[in-house]
């Protein structure tokens, strides 16, 4: 079965950004049979403080990294905070190692107060995993407070469904998540003769 | 097995006081450190060296040559030595000459050195860190055993038929470690040349370092140096002792709280719990330094950093007391049990002597 890993980067309990998540997986997960591993960061907020200072995680983010690195496809869901992706969101990402993400479909989510904040997704978080050279499907996904109030049909509804679909067939488009390769060792000699090339003309 | 201690040489701020040391009165702290660590019966000191506040040692072999004069059998070593910022040409000279002053009780750790504008200021780009280390050794390597060297290499100006002066003590280069603790390139390169391999062992959990010691241990037999198990390996580790452990967890807490690198960061308990920190009694030190055997196999040098993070002189000093009369000699005696005979010492200026004695001699 292939493996979902949603990180939701919501700071109340309940939140909409979870709850926002929670229905994107859900949309997954009945377009394709797939288990959904949930990452609340912000149960991991001081973990993630402290590997920023010590550089490294502790047990439980550690596994929480794992956990999305080692899934098939992301779902990525965030509050707009301050015209961007919150701080807690991108720190997450900021202590994963930068090449965890190349290859992984992913889908990005925000909430907001209100729908001027939309294209935070296009121009903060699509732009963020393309750095990391993650595939990111090209429906964000946005939710803002109004869209929690208007009825069955509705614009919030298709867009999960087609967000949804673009991200199931990525996933299903690619063989299984497999365990990183083992370290290459680049052997002594060849590092020595890459630098007895003749060097190049400026 | 060898037994010392490891400093950074930065001058903090002591938290419990606010005061903060002159640099004399850290470089001096330094010397007394090192000859306590005789005196307590340490057999290694090894200094770091750094080119930016708040820190001190730029110039080690002045410091080293200055300790071995006062000093009989502390073997005098460096935490680590830039490879990457320094002329190979001047690391060569330099510690050929400590070699001959300290009667050969001198080993040098190569280190890249991870501070950015280190390199610039010394002409250099940190983004050829790794090639940098790898063709400066390679010329160091030569100068050591090459009476006359002509080379052309990337990073530095070509030599015609140069003679690195002085030549080796007894025509015997000084036995190298290169530290590492992220790089398989400096893994491979230690086990290529037979050279030994240090993992600083602290800040970082063991399960970061016990994968570039197995590979370090993999490829030293990989080049027909021996066995995996008979690879030269040395850690580090960062302790805090008191009689009472609460007495040393209360007494360290404020100088872990406020240190450079963890500070204001994890618990001091979660610290210890995910690193190889100890902070509490000789018998816990002595306990969890022997499970370092389980981790990383038998090794031959043990370092410990006991200096920083603005811990007064004094306490330094009784700190190197109780290592020496309490933790070192159980330490001694425990690494030895069931230590297989093939696991070699680290090597010395008499062993490396004696050895290529054989070698021509046979």
């Amino acid at each position: 079965m292939r493996t979902l890993a949603v990180v939701s980067a919501g700071v109340t309990v309940p939140s909409s950004t979870r709850l926002l998540a929670d229905r994107l997986a859900a949309a997954v997960g009945g377009q394709t049979e797939v288990s959904v591993e949930v990452v609340e960061l912000r149960e991991l907020a001081t973990d993630i403080a402290q590997n920023m200072v010590t550089g490294f995680p502790s047990p439980r983010l550690a596994a929480a990294i794992e956990q999305v690195t080692g899934a098939d496809g992301v779902i990525a869901a965030t509050p707009i905070f301050t015209a961007s992706y919150s701080g807690l969101f991108k720190s997450f990402f900021d202590v994963v190692e930068h090449d965890a993400l190349v290859g992984k479909p992913v889908l990005i989510a925000a909430t907001g107060g209100t729908a001027r904040h939309s294209l935070a997704l296009e121009h903060a978080l699509r732009p963020m995993f393309t750095y990391l050279r993650a595939v990111v499907v090209p429906t964000a996904v946005y939710a803002a407070s109004e869209d929690w109030a208007s009825a069955g049909g509705d614009d919030l509804a298709h867009r999960i469904a087609r967000a949804a679909g673009e991200l199931v067939e990525l996933m299903t488009g690619r063989p299984p998540s497999a365990a990183p390769p083992e370290e290459q060792v680049i052997p002594f000699e060849q590092q020595l003769a890459a630098l007895r090339l003749p060097r190049e003309r400026e | 097995m060898q037994f010392g201690i490891f400093t950074v040489g930065d001058v903090t701020t002591d938290p419990t006081t606010g005061r903060t040391v002159s640099e004399y009165e850290r470089i001096k702290s330094m010397v007394t450190i090192a000859l306590k660590a005789e005196e307590v019966g340490l057999d290694v000191f090894a200094t770091g060296e750094h080119h930016n506040p708040p820190f001190v040692p730029s110039s080690p072999t002045t410091m080293l040559g200055y300790v071995a004069a006062r000093t009989e059998r502390l073997i005098l070593s460096t935490s680590t030595t830039l490879i990457t910022t320094n002329d190979p040409v001047k690391i060569a000279e330099d510690f050929a000459m400590l070699q001959h002053l300290a009667d050969g009780r001198v080993d040098v750790m190569m280190g890249r050195g991870n501070t950015g504008p280190v390199y610039p200021w010394f002409g250099q780009d940190i983004r050829q860190g790794i090639p940098l280390a790898i063709e400066n050794y390679a010329l160091l390597h030569e100068l050591w055993r090459k009476d006359v060297v002509d080379w052309e290499g990337r990073f530095r100006t070509p030599l015609q038929g140069f003679t690195s002066t002085p030549r080796p003590l007894d025509g015997v280069p000084p036995f190298v470690w290169h530290g590492s603790i992220r790089s398989p390139e400096i893994a491979e390169q230690a086990a290529y040349y037979g050279d030994g391999f240090f993992a600083n062992n602290i800040f970082w959990p063991k399960e970061h370092y016990m994968r570039l010691i197995g590979l370090y241990r993999q490829r030293y037999a990989h080049y027909g140096h021996g066995t995996p198990e008979q690879a030269i390996v040395g850690l580090g580790g960062q302790v805090f002792m008191r009689k009472n452990s609460q007495d040393a967890v209360n007494e360290f807490r404020p100088y872990f709280d406020n240190a450079p690198v963890y500070g204001h960061g994890p618990s001091l308990e979660d610290f210890m719990a995910q690193t190889p920190l100890t902070v509490g009694s000789p018998q816990q030190v002595i306990d969890r330094t022997l499970g370092f055997r389980e981790h990383f196999g038998d090794y031959q040098r043990q370092l410990f950093l006991m200096d920083h993070a603005g811990l007064p002189l004094k306490t330094v000093l009784e700190q190197l007391d109780i290592l020496g009369e309490e933790v070192v000699p159980v330490l001694r005696e425990e690494f030895a049990v069931g230590r297989p005979a093939e696991v070699p010492d680290a090597p010395t200026h008499a062993s490396l002597k004696a050895a290529a004695r054989e070698v021509s001699v046979g």
